[in-house]
């Protein structure tokens, strides 16, 4: 079933408790995926680049070389960024597996990333000037508690809960997905798409890669790819409801928009509420009343419909 | 519903359990009205409650406050009273419902007042997908929107919208009527066997077998006394959709009668 959720401030300058919004959005929609629990969150642009990483899966098993792998793994990450070009200004470690780091870096970001992921055990979850994506299994209050994301201040965010149907409970399973290699877009997605292996083979011929066997995926990259191609959001969105099959309702974010795409068949739920302060959409409306207590008008887009906003 | 030891445990639409789901005794009953908050309660303590005052207390008019777009409100209420939720329901609010009269301030979610028999439930607001499946009797008024597939497998009754419809608006419909006063999505009336939609904007496309129909009187009269009885004003110019009876050619007998002819 899944739950998918956004929000997008009217006055995000000095930063809104993104983290915390969406948590609450998205643990009032537990019921519709207690698998595991997904952020793609937007922080204040500092022009430093931002990557989150994984160096486990939260279902590895604890071997006795469990702790002694990771800290070997984290020291080749570091030795690469260096050797690359790339200056750190910090690395945190946010679990036992999961990694934050901020840098300086003018070179070549699909480079850089394919030499991250060259190190056993090694996924990039997020690169950007200001985009995180955080994911892990288990519900919103147990992930944002992990991640200390309650007061990650940011100006708008995805989430996303899993029930998983096609894919495995793990954290590359989970939404939301990067948009690999472009830095700043991410997707969560509600649905099934039914002409995933074709896209998948169409963009891996155009060089790029998948790290997980969800078809969500390559709604992330193919968006990203259209809009390196000088598309705006809006239109490779518009594109995506003629070239993906399927049943879906999905929101994208980039460093500045958020947008939401409803297939033909609008199968998928999603309610929307706009009011002079935020953009609150979610797969019910219990979510956005999660954020805001008090009366509000909220509607259900149509079939076939693109919306953006833009911050 | 599981049974552990002698205690029973219920579980919330959340699946949440509810080791002690007993009606929580919270509304202020005044003669035969009553009204409580619901913010702070589960969907199963609101119903709960909700079943207590009707059919325990002998309430006829009860107040909802604070429903907070909570699923599966007011199911199951088979009786003749009146609720008004002062407030949004989620989804699958007022199904299986036979004679009460609702009002909800606010929206619905999907599949409002599924299956209901008889009654009447009022939406000031938009309403979601699938409003009115599989609808048996009574009235359904959405001021606002609905959504796509909303009078799926309508085998009766009134749905009545006074704005916009999503697409395959009355998908399989069987009998009943619908009159909505905006436009229309693809596919209105797609593989319905009979019954009667009314619209008054443009529509997208007509779905499979379903044609335009000749104006009657019989229409007029009928359009006018449901905007009289629901206090909607004048009608809007409307154009008759019903089936073609091409595509399929099932009779109007139900599958008791049916035994018996045949």
């Amino acid at each position: 079933m899944c739950g998918i959720a956004g929000i997008i401030y009217a006055d995000a300058n000095g930063g809104r408790e993104v983290g915390s919004d969406i948590t609450r959005m998205l643990q009032s929609m537990k019921h519709r995926g207690p698998d595991s629990t997904g952020y793609a969150l937007f922080g204040p642009s500092s022009g430093s680049y931002v990557m989150r990483f994984t160096l486990a899966d939260a279902n590895d098993p604890r071997d006795f070389e469990f702790a002694d792998r990771i800290k070997r793994n984290r020291f080749l990450v570091e030795q690469r960024l260096w050797r690359y070009g790339a200056q750190i200004h910090d690395l945190e470690e946010e679990t036992e597996y999961a990694f934050r780091v901020t840098f300086d870096y003018d070179g070549d970001l699909k480079q850089l990333a394919d030499l991250v992921e060259d190190v056993p055990g090694a996924e990039v979850l997020s690169l950007g000037h200001a985009l995180e994506i955080i994911k892990d299994l288990g519900d919103a209050e147990s992930v944002a508690t992990q991640y200390d994301l309650g007061g990650f201040r940011g100006t708008h965010g995805i989430g996303h809960v899993r029930m998983a149907t096609e894919s495995d409970v793990d954290i590359s399973g989970a939404h939301p997905y990067w948009a690999y290699p472009f830095n700043d877009v991410a997707v969560v997605h509600n649905g099934q798409l039914t002409n995933y292996f074709q896209w998948k083979r169409r963009l891996e011929r155009s060089g790029h890669r998948f790290n997980s066997e969800c078809d969500s995926e390559i709604i992330a990259v193919y968006l990203a790819e259209k809009m390196s191609d000088g598309a705006s959001l809006e239109d490779a969105m518009r594109d995506s409801l003629e070239e993906l099959d399927g049943v879906f309702t999905y929101i994208a974010v980039t460093e500045d928009a958020l947008g939401v795409a409803k297939d033909e068949m609008a199968a998928k739920p999603l309610v929307l509420y706009e009011g002079d302060d935020m953009v609150a959409l979610a797969s019910e409306e219990i979510a956005i009343r999660a954020v805001l207590d008090r009366e509000i008008d909220t509607y259900d887009p149509f079939e076939g419909e693109v919306m953006v906003w833009q911050r | 519903m599981a049974a552990v030891g002698e205690g029973r445990i219920t579980y919330d639409a959340r699946g949440l359990a509810e080791p002690a789901a007993e009606a929580p005794r919270v509304a202020e009953v005044d003669g035969d009205r009553a009204t409580f908050d619901a913010r702070d309660l589960s969907t199963r303590l609101i119903n709960l409650e909700l079943r207590r005052l009707l059919y325990e207390e002998g309430v006829t008019d009860v107040t909802v406050e604070n429903p907070g777009a909570k699923h599966s409100i007011g199911v199951g209420i088979l009786t003749r009273c009146r609720i008004t939720f002062a407030g949004s329901l989620g989804y699958f609010g007022c199904g299986l419902i036979d004679g009460p009269e609702v009002q909800i301030t606010g929206r619905v979610g999907w599949s409002a007042c599924e299956n209901m028999m008889s009654g009447v439930v009022t939406v000031a607001g938009n309403a979601g997908s699938l409003t009115g499946a599989a609808l048996r009797g009574g009235d359904v008024v959405v001021h606002g929107r609905v959504g796509a597939r909303s009078g799926i497998d309508q085998k009766g009754g009134t749905i009545i919208v006074g704005g916009d419809a999503g697409m395959m608006t009355g998908f399989m419909m069987q009998r009943g009527r619908m009159i909505l006063c905006g436009n229309v999505g693809h596919g209105l009336g797609d593989s319905m066997y009979d019954g009667t939609i009314y619209v008054g904007g443009t529509v997208a496309s007509l779905g499979v077998d379903c044609v335009p129909g000749e104006w009657t009187d019989a229409d007029t009269e009928f359009v006018e006394r449901k905007f009289r009885i629901h206090g909607l004003g004048s009608p809007p110019e409307l154009q008759k959709f019903v089936c073609g009876k091409k595509l399929y050619n099932y009779d109007n007998l139900e599958p008791s009668e049916r035994k018996l002819v045949l």
